[in-house]
């Protein structure tokens, strides 16, 4: 088997007293769209703050495409191909939406020590940028103030924002959290179209929208992986039940 | 103290998240204050109570008056908000006292010197001034984590519409501790009186270096107020001490002389420039939340 | 510029400013040339404060330190005779650049408070080395002997041609930054300044880019400084002074911050209260420090946004 695009070994970050992640070990095949669950707190999100480098964990490695990318800082690691959406919108609210995504577009295009022409003029940042709006379903979105855009276009946007980034890996952190039936549908048709040409790990909590995109699930508790695996398998685990009790898990 | 301003200032950050460079202008006030009082009855002690308690009512004034509608704004606002009261309070000092210095005097129960160890000799004033920090620190100490009252200075830090919303006056609350924020610098004030001149613009001065103090001990943090504090003064002081002889040595006296003074007072910026290099947060930073 | 109202009146302004001469001639008031000049060199100041704090969201308090480099760096050669204008004035701009360069290395490492008290800190470590150093005047400062010389091009000590070489300078200020900031460089600013962590995530090594504007803003502080000790053929360390930090920084906020034109309209307003206020008494800092609380806590936008204007597409 080639070697998987991303390898986590060992990977464990301390709060103070508190353990977010303790030895989490995964490994993402190119390609394949991993979601990750877990109760609240289970430590998802510090998970893909040190995967994006965000945090810096105490312990472990994160290998990304044969490297070891445990030092590297975020904007590194972006540069590589490693994309990230954030769960509490995180968007640029006083620039329009093509705006936001074409910042995306510049900042893989070259350095931004240029102070003459005007970005906005600039063909090779907004041509693609549109078409990434295009993509994500803000077409007609895009002159936009992005802080005016309904909270569910903001979430498209914050994929929109990662995908300009031409990433080989998506690491998206709750994309439908806040999102109603119609606009979290919306979400998963999108993803849906991603998966396959991108390689996608999900955090997520909403379990419809888990199973419809996930070729694996990974369960964290207490920040440890209890378990991994296909998603028929996940469903009929009982220490998953279990963890989740007094949630619903369709079965 | 250092360590006076440096915790007050530090204090009224932490808990209400307001950057206050009027600080210094307290600091000021309380000194005038004391000077003008100490000058007019001759008695220490009247000039201490009153000082304090003027300024902790200028303090809270200021604090209703002018700060309240400063909590939400951002930072940037606070800092040229509270340079505006800078100016109006050197100014209105100015206007009351004149811009020449006045001087005042250590009371003579405190001027000798005491024996430390055999040979080594210390003001006794300055001993006091010690003493006295470190007796404010314990206070400090012991109010914020075992009373009442810090206990909901602390929680008004994390969450402020909470605790207004289970009916603490949250107002008041902060009226109050920014007043003892103010004592605190008027306390420092007072007793910088007699060994620094009371002009001005004091307060600056010694503002600048009670940032130094802060960000080498960790915003927000008491005991890093008191790290900061011990690190910023021993430095300094060994600095200017050691200094110029040992310049002189290796690039002669008349140069020493003019680098000297200039390389030791730069030596606590230096010392703040490294500990930022290596540790951004300070030494002692303070956990929120 | 989006806005009709505002064009012209940048466009009125540049020419008012451009007419004083002619008007100060004709009054036979010089003493408005040097007012007016001094209100330049402000501005330039200004603006380029502008660029990080407005732009970037930089608050830096000490941006005094690069007017007094620039101003020593005027001085001190012309001192020791070398009066060569674009050897003074290219040092200034260096030097104040470097030590931008060194300070923001450091101070940039943080953020809010801590850098606004760092930056304060260090502006004022350089004020009391200018105050130490005896063989350069040490409090009292120097006296340059002569203008800047521009071997026989430019005559500065023609009041009236080094006010225009002062309105060139500040025009063309403006003009490279207008493209300086809506140019890649000026769009990675207002971004770190409006969501840094995203900055990082979409992958821009925000720091660089900061220091870069850090850097920007110093030299140009340098420029000013040289010019205003041309305009006073005087120099103390009180240039320094942390206190002349905060009225820069008063002049951007009061002139409108972000807004690039904002900060000239700043200076103007500042500078001629000044004035106008210290005519009626020594102790005028009374009445405008109160009055600054009153424009922070209610005018917060500037004057500048007091014009209509789109604000919306510029970001």
């Amino acid at each position: 088997m080639a070697e998987p695009l991303l390898a986590v070994r060992g990977l464990t970050k301390r709060f103070g007293g508190l353990v977010a992640t303790d030895g989490v070990d995964l490994d993402v095949a190119e390609g394949e769209t991993l979601a990750i669950i877990g109760p609240n707190g289970a430590g998802k999100t510090t998970l893909i703050g040190q995967l994006s480098g965000d945090l810096a964990p105490d312990a472990g490695t994160i290998r990304f495409a044969g490297e070891d990318v445990t030092g590297l800082p975020g904007p590194t690691r972006s540069r590589r191909g490693l994309a990230r959406s954030f769960q509490i919108t995180s968007i640029f609210p006083e620039f329009t939406a093509l705006d936001n995504v074409a910042l995306s577009v510049q900042a893989h295009a070259g350095h931004s020590f240029r102070f003459w022409t005007p970005a906005r003029a600039e063909r090779a940042l907004r041509e693609p940028a549109r078409a990434t709006l295009e993509q994500v379903g803000l077409g007609d979105r895009a002159d936009v103030l992005a802080g005016t855009l309904a909270h569910g276009e903001q979430r498209q946007l914050e994929v929109a924002m990662a995908l300009a980034t031409r990433p080989r890996l998506l690491l998206l952190d709750e994309p439908v959290a806040g999102m109603g039936a119609d606009e979290s549908q919306r979400m998963v048709h999108l993803l849906r179209a991603l998966r396959g040409r991108h390689t996608i790990v999900l955090v997520e909590h909403d379990m419809d929208v888990v199973f419809a995109l996930a070729d694996r699930i990974s369960v964290m508790v207490y920040g440890r992986v209890i378990a991994s695996g296909a998603p028929e398998v996940i469903r009929a685990n009982a220490e998953v039940r279990r963890a989740y009790l007094g949630e619903e898990i369709s079965a | 103290m250092l360590f006076l301003m440096a915790a007050g200032l530090t204090l009224v950050f932490g808990i209400m998240n307001l950057v206050n460079l009027a600080h210094g202008s307290l600091y000021m006030v309380g000194a005038y204050l004391a000077t003008a009082a100490f000058n007019w009855t001759g008695s220490f002690v009247v000039a201490v109570v009153w000082a304090l308690a003027a300024t902790l009512v200028v303090g809270m004034l200021v604090e209703v008056i002018a700060l309240r509608t400063l909590y939400e704004r951002d930072h940037l606002d606070q800092v040229l908000a509270t340079f505006g009261l800078i100016l109006f309070f050197n100014e209105a000092v100015a206007i009351v006292w004149g811009r020449a210095a006045l001087f005042t005097t250590v009371p003579r129960a405190l001027s000798g010197h005491i024996q430390l160890l055999p040979g080594i000799r210390y003001p006794a004033y300055r001993a006091v001034i010690i003493l006295v920090g470190l007796a404010v620190a314990l206070l400090l100490y012991v109010v914020v984590t075992h009373t009442r009252l810090g206990m909901l200075i602390r929680a008004g830090a994390s969450n402020r519409t909470m605790v207004a919303a289970l009916g603490v006056n949250i107002r008041l609350l902060y009226t109050v501790v920014f007043g003892f924020g103010a004592a605190l610098a008027a306390l420092g004030g007072l007793m910088a009186g007699p060994i620094y001149a009371v002009l001005p613009g004091m307060g600056e001065e010694i503002l600048i270096q009670v940032f130094v103090v802060i960000v080498i001990g960790g915003i927000g943090s008491i005991r890093g107020a008191l790290a900061g504090a011990v690190v910023v003064g021993m430095v300094d002081t060994l600095g200017r001490a050691f200094l110029k002889p040992t310049l002189s040595s290796v690039i002669g006296p008349s140069a020493a002389d003019n680098a000297g003074p200039a390389l030791a007072s730069m030596l606590i910026y230096i010392l703040m420039a490294a500990v930022l290099f290596f540790r951004p947060q300070g030494l002692f930073p303070a956990v929120r939340g | 510029m989006r806005s009709r109202a505002r064009a012209l009146t940048l466009v009125a302004g540049l020419l008012g400013l451009g007419l004083v001469p002619v008007v100060a001639a004709l009054a036979n008031q010089p003493f408005y040339l040097d007012l007016f000049r001094r209100i330049m060199i402000f501005a330039i100041a200004a603006v380029g404060l502008d660029l990080i704090l407005g732009f970037g969201g930089m608050v830096s308090f000490g941006h005094a330190a690069y007017l007094g480099i620039g101003a020593y760096a005027v001085a001190i050669p012309a001192f020791y005779g070398i009066e060569s204008g674009l050897v003074q004035w290219t040092l200034a701009m260096a030097l104040s650049g470097l030590a931008a360069l060194a300070i923001g290395a450091v101070s940039l490492r943080t953020s809010g408070v801590s850098f606004i008290m760092i930056t304060l800190a260090f502006a004022q470590m350089l004020y009391y080395l200018g105050i130490s150093i005896n063989a350069w005047g040490a409090d009292d400062g120097m006296r340059l002997a002569r203008r800047s010389q521009f071997g026989g091009v430019v005559d500065l000590t023609n009041g009236y041609v080094f006010y225009y070489v002062v309105l060139g300078v500040l025009v063309a200020l403006l003009a490279l930054g207008h493209r300086l900031v809506h140019a890649r460089f000026g769009v990675v600013i207002r971004a770190a300044k409006s969501n840094e962590p995203r900055m990082r995530a979409i992958g821009f090594s925000t720091f660089r880019y900061k220091l870069a504007a850090f850097v920007i803003a110093g030299a140009v502080g340098g420029l000013a400084g040289a010019l205003l000790t041309n305009q006073t053929e005087y120099l103390t360390p009180s240039y320094m002074h942390w206190t002349r930090s905060g009225d820069i920084m008063v002049m951007v906020i009061l002139g409108g911050m972000g807004t690039l034109y904002g900060p000239v309209l700043g200076a103007v307003v500042f500078l001629l209260l000044e004035d106008i206020l210290s005519a009626w008494t020594v102790h005028w800092q009374v009445v405008l420090g109160p009055l600054l609380v009153l424009v922070v806590l209610y005018a917060r936008r500037g004057l500048w946004s007091l014009l209509p204007g789109a604000i919306a597409r510029d970001g």
